[in-house]
């Protein structure tokens, strides 16, 4: 017995890459992962309560994904994230403040958009390093085209990092924006996620291409896949591509191999999903098997320090987020162009 | 004096824009190395370079869309539509994310989409719209739209220092039509403010873009038939010179409005409606609109020009309401 688990143990620690990461740094994804998973949990509690006042969007089995190609950019640089809605860990790695994002939730005054937008449609490129998107799919590969541009033309060496789903691929928006990009040769990442459904549509009935990734050959930019559930293979995959584009290589297309474990929001108990394949999803769970891989690369024993302090943030985050005040009604007028300064204030 | 074209105008202000500021730059197609498809931008890349003179795929989306980025990040784009119809291809991005950054989100996305708009260039129906009916109930933009070479340039310096996107309308028909003497200095034209180029005490057409020189037109033959017209050229449609319009139908009590565009649910019926609900009391006569036909533009001349207003239609118009 003991030589059999020595033997995996030795064997787990060979093939453990941790594609230049330290301890530190493995350790801190943990903690995003856990931070998006139990934010989430949260704001279903807060969902249920009634407390969150548009549709509540689930990012379960994407967190890994998503914490993971966020965290291969570098903000001090001027990167910069545009997540979809199911990126909320994307953001967080970026440094959304998890309060914010509950109050956005909740249509609070002193929200990021005071109550304007909803979720995570907030943050600016050039001020937070991320950008919220809009719910038109597919609009903003064109606008992180020109963020991608403005940087080039303002001489930083900033790389963008797009989110966009396999059925916002199916829009004339992102083949607009991918060829333009492609074209300019601008620093940019597109994480194509194929996570199996668009709200109830399989991306059968989305593309007949063979591969997501395959839409590469029309703009002819650089392509790959990944494991999305695998949260260092995707790590590294978006490493390589942002090094190429910050070298001056230009786009690469990465499509991010995973599944929606939710409906399309909570309302939606997602029927159509054969049950099969949501068991065999949830084997691959990409927080459980990121934490098995540290364990058994004996980075870490156990995650309870990381579980207590994503806890008590999230706790500390609801107790500011329930007692900021809603808006006032007569505010609605206000914001419109810049001449009134509502936003200055 | 050298005297300049509305299309020089436009050129001008460009190219003095990008000289003074360097965060102004231009994107379209064609507009580098052909300088144009009308050669509005003629000369501007051997000034500024292809890193400012940006030429791109046929793509409206990817014109505004990355015009917009590029805005957010403290740049100040000006994104040319080939014909400001193609500008309805990347409706969608202009009204959805530039359009409300600011008021959803905080953050300012001050762009220029200015591009040829309007008939009577035998353009069809793809080539001959005026856009800006279709703009003005999605706010967050500000609508323009010169008739004067004067206006053309000041306004467009206004617009690409505006801190908020603007639709710039240009009049096509006019780019070489008309001719004016301009000021040496800087100048800009204040968005939303009228302009009255004529007055008078009898009756009041408010126009805009090319239809003032049909207003004009109306207003010399009715001067000889002893008749004082007031010419009033809004040129910001939004925001839109209110004050400026009811001060006139209280001198005249009597107004037509006069646009390009097709009549229903054209800007004329705002401004219509503005004036019923503001300046009822002030009026002889019903407020009375002149525009095109509503149909789509038609391309044989005979046909568009039947399509379009005129000045015996204004004329007519004016006639009916004098004698109300």
């Amino acid at each position: 017995m003991s030589d059999v688990s020595t033997q995996h143990a030795a064997r787990s620690t060979q093939h453990f890459d941790s594609h230049g990461l330290t301890r530190e740094q493995l350790l801190d994804i943990d903690y995003y992962l856990r931070l998006t998973r139990t934010l989430e949990e949260r704001l279903v509690a807060l969902f249920r309560q009634a407390k969150v006042i548009g549709g509540l969007f689930r990012s379960l089995g994407q967190e890994g994904e998503s914490v993971a190609a966020a965290y291969a950019l570098d903000y001090k640089q001027g990167d910069v994230v545009q997540p979809l809605i199911r990126n909320m860990g994307a953001i967080l790695v970026a440094g959304a403040k998890p309060a914010d994002i509950i109050k956005q939730y909740m249509a609070k005054g002193d929200s990021p958009t005071r109550g304007r937008e909803l979720n995570i449609h907030f943050g600016h490129p050039a001020r937070d390093g991320f950008i919220g998107q809009i719910s038109m799919l597919g609009d903003m590969i064109p606008v992180m085209a020109g963020i991608s541009l403005a940087g080039r033309m303002q001489k930083k060496s900033l790389v963008t990092l797009a989110f966009i789903g396999d059925g916002a691929s199916s829009t004339g928006a992102f083949y607009e924006g991918m060829n333009f990009a492609a074209v300019q040769r601008l620093p940019m990442v597109v994480c194509l996620e194929n996570n199996g459904y668009a709200y109830s549509t399989p991306t059968s009935r989305q593309t007949a291409a063979r591969s997501l990734a395959e839409k590469a050959m029309a703009f002819g930019c650089a392509s790959d896949t990944v494991d999305g559930n695998d949260v260092l293979a995707t790590y590294g995959a978006v490493k390589r591509a942002v090094e190429h584009a910050r070298a001056g290589g230009g786009v690469t297309l990465l499509e991010v191999v995973t599944f929606r474990m939710k409906g399309h929001a909570e309302h939606d108990n997602q029927s159509y999903v054969p049950p099969e394949v949501l068991e065999e999803w949830k084997a691959k769970d990409p927080v459980a098997r990121y934490e098995k891989t540290l364990i058994d690369a004996g980075i870490a024993a156990d995650f309870s320090e990381i579980q207590d302090r994503v806890r008590r943030e999230v706790d500390a985050a609801t107790d500011e987020a329930e007692r900021s005040p809603m808006p006032r009604g007569e505010e609605a007028a206000l914001g419109l162009y810049g001449g009134d300064g509502y936003w200055d204030a | 004096m050298p005297e300049t074209t509305y299309i020089e105008a436009i050129t001008q202000a460009m190219s003095e824009e990008m000289a003074r500021d360097e965060r102004v730059f231009l994107i379209g197609e064609d507009v580098g190395v052909y300088g144009g498809a009308f050669k509005t931008s003629a000369g501007l890349i051997d000034r500024f370079g292809p890193e400012r003179v940006i030429d791109t795929p046929i793509s409206e989306i990817a014109i505004v869309g990355a015009a917009s980025g590029a805005a957010l990040m403290g740049m100040r784009p000006i994104a040319e539509m080939q014909f400001i119809d193609f500008i309805t291809c990347a409706y969608d991005i202009l009204v959805n994310f530039t359009a409300t950054s600011r008021y959803r989100v905080g953050s300012a996305c001050p762009i220029v989409v200015r591009g040829p708009a309007g008939a009577g260039t035998h353009g069809g129906p793809f080539h001959s719209l005026s856009p800006e009916a279709m703009f003005m109930n999605r706010p967050g933009i500000k609508i323009v739209s010169p008739g004067t070479a004067y206006d053309a340039k000041g306004l467009l310096k206004a617009a690409i220092r505006d801190d908020d996107p603007v639709l710039f309308i240009e009049n096509k028909y006019l780019y070489r039509r008309i001719k004016e003497t301009l000021p040496d200095d800087d100048y800009v034209v204040p968005i939303g403010k009228a302009n009255v180029r004529r007055k008078g005490k009898d009756l009041t057409i408010v126009t805009w873009g090319a239809m003032i020189y049909v207003a004009d037109e109306a207003a010399e033959a009715l001067a000889k038939d002893g008749v004082s017209v007031e010419v009033v050229d809004l040129r910001s449609i939004i925001p839109f010179d209110e004050e400026a319009i009811l001060e006139s139908v209280a001198k005249t009590n009597r107004v037509i409005i006069l646009h390009e565009a097709p009549l229903t649910g054209g800007a004329g019926a705002e401004f219509a409606a503005r004036i019923a609900e503001k300046a009822f009391d002030y009026l002889d006569a019903p407020v009375k609109r002149i525009a095109s036909l509503d149909v789509p533009t038609p391309y044989s001349p005979p046909l568009e020009e039947y399509y379009l207003p005129n000045a015996a239609k204004v004329l007519a118009a004016a006639r009916e309401l004098l004698a109300y």
